[in-house]
């Protein structure tokens, strides 16, 4: 029989947002408990490898309405003005807090925190931890977390399926790794904060863990994913790897160059103005896809690249600022920063889109927050601003955190046995998965074929053509993910299970991925669309939806929220 | 960086405590590109050849911990290991000194025990709300412990130490270090209670100074160093306790 944890609130995923949420909930009550649930140990998490900072107002140059304003123009007027308004003003105190519990915020002579620049900011204001801003943001929260007793551990505890009763969520079934045995952990509100889904593609910055869980697991309840057209491009990851190297290069004055050793963001016109290589994210990959696709790229093995050149910054300043990078050149590119440029290329980062929330993190189906990346708070909209996604973990973490909570407060826990009888039948689902030897179909077959169809459909310029033919190989690498063939009967640290669970999961991402691009018939952030290379705020300036059900997915409109900035051409 | 494939043997532990009474070892001889670390033949072997295979790995840039393992004898972090500084045949194992899960998974339960025993987290004297901004820090003082707050919990430490091989309550080179990191930045006023927990059996002073752990840490931490300057720190106010009231604290 299905062991049965009771718990108020359930939050599955242990980064960023998931254990900000985890705080902010015990310290809403300190009476209530909390299940922090998560697929890996905490630290492992993928927060741990953002590397440039998080943008929150800090010196007295700056305003609140300054960065509102780099946000929604970063978004491409498809952030919710609202949302993004909630997040400026909240995020100073988030990063002050931070500095509170222990982050080792790099500083001025003076002692306070320091900032940088940081791509599409009008001013410094990322603050940062040398270069592993991530790392140090996340073991400062798992480390902080810890002296709550009211926060309970499910380290490498795999969530398979949201327990719905009523209408309302009231806990997720578990697998519990080490023994393959299933959970039913009860709360009367769960929080999604699983971050998202790069390994939907064949070249990402994104750990291994990034497929997308929480994304289809709210799917699969009822809840749309919205936005999902939108993936941001990050423009320097190593040929190959994929391996991430911060905007900060940039930030602290590293330039792009092509194989003639030219600022292409300066010698040619990519729309950047004066911002060169301080432009946003989506702007930059298309102008470095654009030089290699001209012939000024440099040939590699891992295909054509351009340089990040930080020669001239010094060994002094890459020491001190730029100390992981340096580590990272020398032992993945073979480069090392202070001497040579570092050969880079566009790289699958980020999802601008999620889990359809309001702006308190709650989702449509009650008792359902999504928090971080996971969820589409639409304060990102076609494009995010580079640090602005770990300060979002915190505020909207902390929101999401507190309004469970006080969600909880009044809600039914719902039948335990009806319950548990879900999480039985989940249980005999993964049984029937485990060592299924008459499947015909390979796991790393099926997902690299996934892959290959989200690069060729969804990358850095898409045409209809290519997209709607990556909806069709989807809707049929779907049918084969139902006859995966898998050999490991062993219930002990069963990783073969777990990647044909990870692969369903990718797939429902990427399919919504395909059909909200393939909807999207014009330009616009990081969707660019070769068909329609403008943006038309007459039919488009909408979030689009894409709802699971029984027949087939379904793509559907939300409005977005304007207000204070009306849409103006995007121009630097 | 050629491409060209050459070929590698490698020795794996297996284990799985559903089937077997004792680890055993699976070999597989696999082709290889010369930029490969050691975990890219893991994943290889994962996903092409044998699927049963278990073992942990996320980030593969070294800052997300999870892929330690023992290859030729040696911890080492597996995504970080250049495969070109191995012969033909490469032994891959679980870390050592502590219990197997499964094939390369080892059970870390009793670590996170330790990591937490240190109280890893901010002690004020007095909390101070948001709104009174941060706590001014001189770059000398961030200096001071920054080094220490670079630990990713890989384990390797413990996997090399000779202190854990035989005592495996030793709190251990990451614990020590991740609370000698809080006691020596100029924020936090929780020395008093750590240092005790740095006294006890197993603390600090049950450390030979072997100096392993510093040779094996891939992320210069210095842990060795963490520990000789913790224990130095609690003589220093054990001492002081005899001739002031309260370790000499005001």
């Amino acid at each position: 029989m299905v062991e049965v944890h009771q718990h108020d609130v359930v939050i599955v995923g242990g980064g960023a947002a998931g254990l900000r949420a985890a705080i902010a909930a015990v310290e809403a009550d300190p009476n209530a408990s909390i299940a922090l649930v998560s697929k890996v140990y905490p630290m492992r998490s993928h927060t741990v490898s953002a590397e440039g900072g998080a943008a929150a107002v800090a010196r007295p140059d700056d305003t609140l309405e300054m960065h509102g304003y780099d946000t929604v123009k970063g978004s491409d007027f498809l952030g919710d003005q609202d949302v993004i308004q909630y997040f400026v003003e909240q995020a100073p105190k988030e990063l002050t807090l931070l500095e509170h519990w222990g982050c080792p915020w790099s500083r001025n002579d003076d002692g306070s925190v320091a900032t940088r620049a940081f791509g599409g900011m009008t001013t410094k204001r990322t603050w940062f931890a040398a270069d592993k801003v991530g790392f140090h943001m996340l073991h400062t929260l798992f480390q902080h977390s810890m002296r709550f007793d009211g926060i309970v551990r499910f380290d490498e505890f795999f969530v398979t399926k949201l327990l719905v009763e009523d209408g309302a969520v009231r806990g997720v079934a578990a697998l519990e790794i080490r023994t393959g045995e299933m959970k039913a952990i009860l709360g009367r509100a769960v929080i999604l904060a699983t971050g998202g889904a790069g390994k939907c593609f064949p070249f990402t910055t994104n750990g291994n863990i990034k497929t997308g869980d929480g994304m289809s697991l709210a799917y699969r309840a009822g809840v749309p994913l919205k936005d999902m057209e939108f993936v941001q491009y990050h423009p320097t990851g190593l040929p190959g790897t994929g391996i991430l190297i911060t905007e900060a290069t940039r930030g602290e004055g590293g330039y792009l160059r092509n194989a003639d050793g030219e600022r292409f963001l300066v010698e040619r016109d990519y729309g950047l103005g004066t911002k060169a290589e301080l432009g946003p994210r989506d702007m930059i990959s298309r102008a470095i896809y654009q030089e290699v696709q001209a012939g000024r790229g440099i040939k590699g093995p891992y295909g054509d690249f351009v340089h990040l050149d930080l020669t001239h910054l010094g060994e002094e300043k890459i020491n001190s600022r730029l100390p992981f990078v340096r580590e990272l050149g020398k032992t993945y590119a073979g480069v090392d920063p202070v001497h040579e440029p570092i050969p880079i290329r566009p790289v699958v980062h980020y999802m601008m889109g999620g889990v359809d929330t309001d702006i308190e993190g709650a989702t449509l189906l009650p008792g359902l927050y999504a928090a971080g990346e996971v969820a589409a708070v639409s304060m990102n909209g076609a494009n995010r601003l580079g640090s602005n996604s770990l300060t979002e973990c915190l505020v909207f973490g902390a929101k999401a955190g507190e309004k469970a909570v006080e969600f909880a407060r009044h809600a039914s826990a719902g039948s335990e046995g009806r319950l548990r009888a879900q999480a039985e039948e989940e249980a005999g689902r993964i049984d029937g998965l485990r060592g299924k030897k008459k499947g015909g179909e390979r796991i790393a077959q099926v997902r690299r074929e996934m892959t290959e169809a989200m690069e060729e459909g969804c990358g850095v310029y898409r045409e209809q053509s290519s997209m709607h033919q990556a909806c069709r190989d989807l809707a049929q690498l779907k049918g084969r993910a139902a006859d995966l063939v898998l050999s490991d009967e062993s219930k002990v640290f069963n990783t073969e299970v777990l990647t044909a669970l990870e692969l369903h999961n990718m797939l429902d991402v990427a399919e919504s991925v395909a059909l909200a691009a393939a909807a999207r018939k014009e330009s616009r952030g990081a969707h660019a669309c070769s068909d329609f290379p403008t943006r038309n705020d007459q039919e488009y300036l909408h979030h689009s939806l894409v709802w699971f059900e029984p027949g087939g997915p379904r793509v559907d409109r939300k409005d977005v929220t304007l207000g204070t900035w009306e849409p103006e051409e995007r121009k630097y | 960086m050629s491409s060209s494939p050459t070929k590698k043997t490698f020795v794996v532990t297996r284990f799985d405590p559903d089937q077997d009474e004792h680890p055993r070892t699976d070999t597989y001889e696999i082709p290889v590109r010369e930029d490969w670390k050691v975990l890219d033949a893991l994943n290889y072997i994962k996903d092409e050849v044998d699927p049963t295979l278990s073992h942990r790995w996320s980030c593969r840039m070294a800052v997300c911990g999870s892929c330690g393992m023992q290859v030729n004898g040696e911890p080492k972090l597996t995504c970080k290991t250049a495969l070109a500084e191995y012969g033909d045949t490469v032994v891959v194992a679980p870390l050592a000194n502590f219990p197997v899960v499964r094939d390369l998974v080892v059970e870390m339960e009793a670590f996170m025990e330790k990591f937490k025993a240190v109280k890893p987290w901010m002690i004020h004297a007095k909390e101070r709300a948001a709104e009174e901004g941060t706590y001014l820090q001189s770059p000398a003082e961030l200096q001071a412990f920054k080094q220490f707050s670079m630990c990713i919990n890989c384990m390797l430490c413990y996997a090399a130490c000779p202190v854990v091989a035989n005592e495996p309550s030793f709190l251990g080179p990451a614990a020590v270090a991740l609370g000698h990191r809080y006691n020596q930045d100029s924020r936090d006023d929780g020395d008093a209670e750590r240092n005790e927990v740095f006294r006890e059996d197993g603390g600090v002073f049950a450390c030979s100074y072997a100096n392993e752990c510093s040779e094996v840490c891939p992320k210069n931490v210095d842990p060795a160093a963490a520990v000789q300057q913790a224990k130095l720190l609690n003589v220093l106010d054990w001492a002081k306790s005899f001739v002031v009231p309260r370790g000499g604290k005001s």
